[in-house]
């Protein structure tokens, strides 16, 4: 007789457990995220009532105390505050992953690793706290008042940089070195290597590595709150104060009460529409990409 | 903090732990669970508001704690709005109010423990050491840019002003009749401690905080320099004896008439028993 409890496609009583207790979890998961939204809807939902949607788009500014809750201009803070950030930190982060990966020598690039595994473990307290006390007085020097979007966009491009280069470093890593070989074998230099054959290979990786720090740009508080100045208005120059959402919730939730309060979790679902917004537009990229690429 | 955590109870379930250890902890369990029971079966004091007055009142509590065995008292912050309305709705047996009272809270059961004062501060290095209400409101609405115009150095100024809802915000703004929307700041802040380093980082910024607050730094080597209001020096002095024009009081209130619990603990907190504790804050305490 043979033994069918090797058969991999026979349906075992164990692998229903399985299959269900994943799913179970899996589903566990998922509603997380649905029951996040659902709280902030319901949170939120005073506001759109006594408030109405209209208001946060054309009332005269932000003063809870006198109902008005024009939110436009930290929609613009978050949007710029992050969109500087990634175009200052993907360049670096990309390049100082394949300097890493190809150019540096072994005695070097591992440090150097190191060093920026070490910078993607800091805490986001402690670069506020840099910001504040170093690059805001050097900004202030400079360019008056100090805490304004270039100290939020320098601040935010330190703390996503390590995340664009180590995911970088990982899909780098993963490229089969046939192609590699294969490049050397037509020889092509190093430099045409990498622009034609490595990183067209690793642009997904690369494309998750931007999203990532995307993401983490958007949803930064504490060194956001401590170095942009959070004075509400659409920033004209770099040397504006800016206040982003997330800072925005730092800052009142504490003290907000009625509709106040519940204008502040508004702010937190346009933060959670920003996010879905990205994401759907990065999904459609990456399609786009793909096909583009298969053909 | 996180990682660590998860460190030492990944570390934990790798090591067997001896039967002492269990035992000890097991023993650990039990006496706090007693304990907590017999707490709740003596009384709880539930205090929120104000976040200027939580430390002082956590404190007190500690003391009261001490001196009346089986009592709690739990201490949460939230504004001195959320104080009136906790006290209001019986959410809270206390409220903390940092700011006096408007007519239609009175109302509640208040007791007075305390003073506190705000001034302006200014970076040592400003050579600017007195400015009169109306400069300070010129200043404030954006009529004046310019250190030079009230006799400083030719440097934009840096206005500092407080996010909303914040106490200390709407005891400035009452101070100088102006309204939010009026102020043209360059940096709001959230607490006292970020106004200072603000200031600390700019020698032209100006802003204001409790005097308690910007005493202490100012005393330890933090480069600030507290101003006068109406050729009155900012100091703890002349907020006790009432003569510092921008002050507020500190008030503990609570549905009238108080329970039981609640009024021997505001009795206690008004009792010169506590006043090194508000000294130890920096704020003023009762004649």
């Amino acid at each position: 007789m043979i033994s069918s409890s090797n058969n991999i496609l026979s349906h075992f009583h164990s692998d229903r457990f399985l299959l269900w207790s994943l799913r179970f979890l899996a589903l566990i998961a998922g509603s997380l995220l649905v029951l996040i939204v659902l709280f902030l809807l319901h949170e939120s939902l005073p506001a759109f009532q006594h408030i109405g949607l209209r208001s946060f788009f054309a009332d005269e500014g932000w003063y809870p105390s006198e109902e008005l809750y024009l939110l436009t201009p930290i929609l613009w803070g978050t949007i710029w505050a992050t969109l500087g950030s990634i175009m200052l930190a993907a360049p670096l982060g990309i390049s100082s992953a394949v300097c890493i990966q190809y150019y540096a020598p072994p005695f070097l690039a591992k440090p150097y690793r190191r060093l920026v595994e070490l910078l993607a473990g800091i805490p986001s307290v402690v670069f506020g706290l840099w910001g504040l006390v170093v690059l805001v007085p050097l900004i202030a020097r400079w360019q008056p008042p100090g805490p304004s979007l270039l100290a939020g966009i320098l601040v935010l491009s330190v703390m996503i940089l390590p995340t664009i280069t180590l995911v970088t470093l990982a899909s780098l890593a993963h490229i089969p070195a046939s192609s590699i070989h294969s490049a050397t074998a037509l020889g092509l230099g190093r430099w045409s290597i990498i622009q034609r054959v490595i990183l067209p290979t690793a642009k997904a990786g690369i494309f998750t590595g931007i999203f990532l720090g995307v993401a983490r740009a958007l949803g930064e508080t504490m060194a956001i709150l401590m170095v942009c100045g959070n004075v509400v208005q659409a920033p004209s120059t770099l040397f504006d104060p800016i206040r982003t959402l997330t800072a925005n919730i730092a800052l009142e939730m504490a003290y907000a009460l009625g509709n106040h309060r519940s204008t502040l979790f508004v702010s937190g679902l346009f933060l959670m529409v920003m996010v879905v917004v990205f994401v759907i537009m990065a999904e459609g990229l990456r399609h786009r990409e793909a096909h583009a690429g298969s053909r | 903090m996180k990682t660590s955590l998860l460190k030492s109870i990944a570390y934990s379930t790798n090591h067997q732990l001896p039967t002492p250890v269990w035992l000890a902890g097991f023993l650990f369990i039990v006496i706090t669970f007693s304990q907590t029971l017999a707490m709740a079966t003596q009384g709880k004091l539930v205090i929120t508001g104000s976040s200027t007055m939580a430390p002082l009142v956590a404190e007190i509590g500690k003391r009261f704690e001490a001196q009346h065995p089986g009592t709690r008292v739990d201490v949460q912050t939230g504004g001195s709005s959320r104080g009136l309305a906790d006290a209001m709705n019986s959410l809270a047996d206390i409220g903390m109010v940092s700011r006096a009272l408007k007519p239609q809270e009175h109302a509640l059961h208040r007791a007075i423990i305390a003073h506190d004062g705000i001034t302006l501060i200014l970076h040592q290095d400003n050579p600017v050491h007195e400015l009169t209400n109306e400069q300070i409101k010129a200043i404030y609405t954006g009529a004046i840019t310019n250190w030079k115009r009230v006799g400083g150095l030719d440097a934009p100024i840096t206005v500092i002003n407080k996010a909303e809802g914040r106490s200390t915000l709407e005891l400035f703004l009452q101070y100088f009749s102006l309204t939010n929307r009026q102020i043209q700041a360059h940096v709001v802040i959230g607490d006292n401690e970020q106004g200072i380093k603000t200031v600390e980082g700019n020698p032209h910024a100006i802003g204001y905080v409790s005097i308690g607050t910007a005493q202490y730094d100012a005393t330890h080597g933090v480069p600030i320099r507290l101003l006068p209001l109406q050729h009155i020096p900012a100091t703890l002095e002349t907020v006790r004896n009432g003569t510092f024009p921008l002050s507020r009081p500190l008030t503990l209130v609570s549905k009238a008439p108080p329970t039981e619990l609640a009024q021997t603990f505001i009795e206690f907190s008004q009792s010169p028993a506590v006043h090194d504790l508000i000294l130890k804050q920096y704020f003023v305490p009762l004649p």
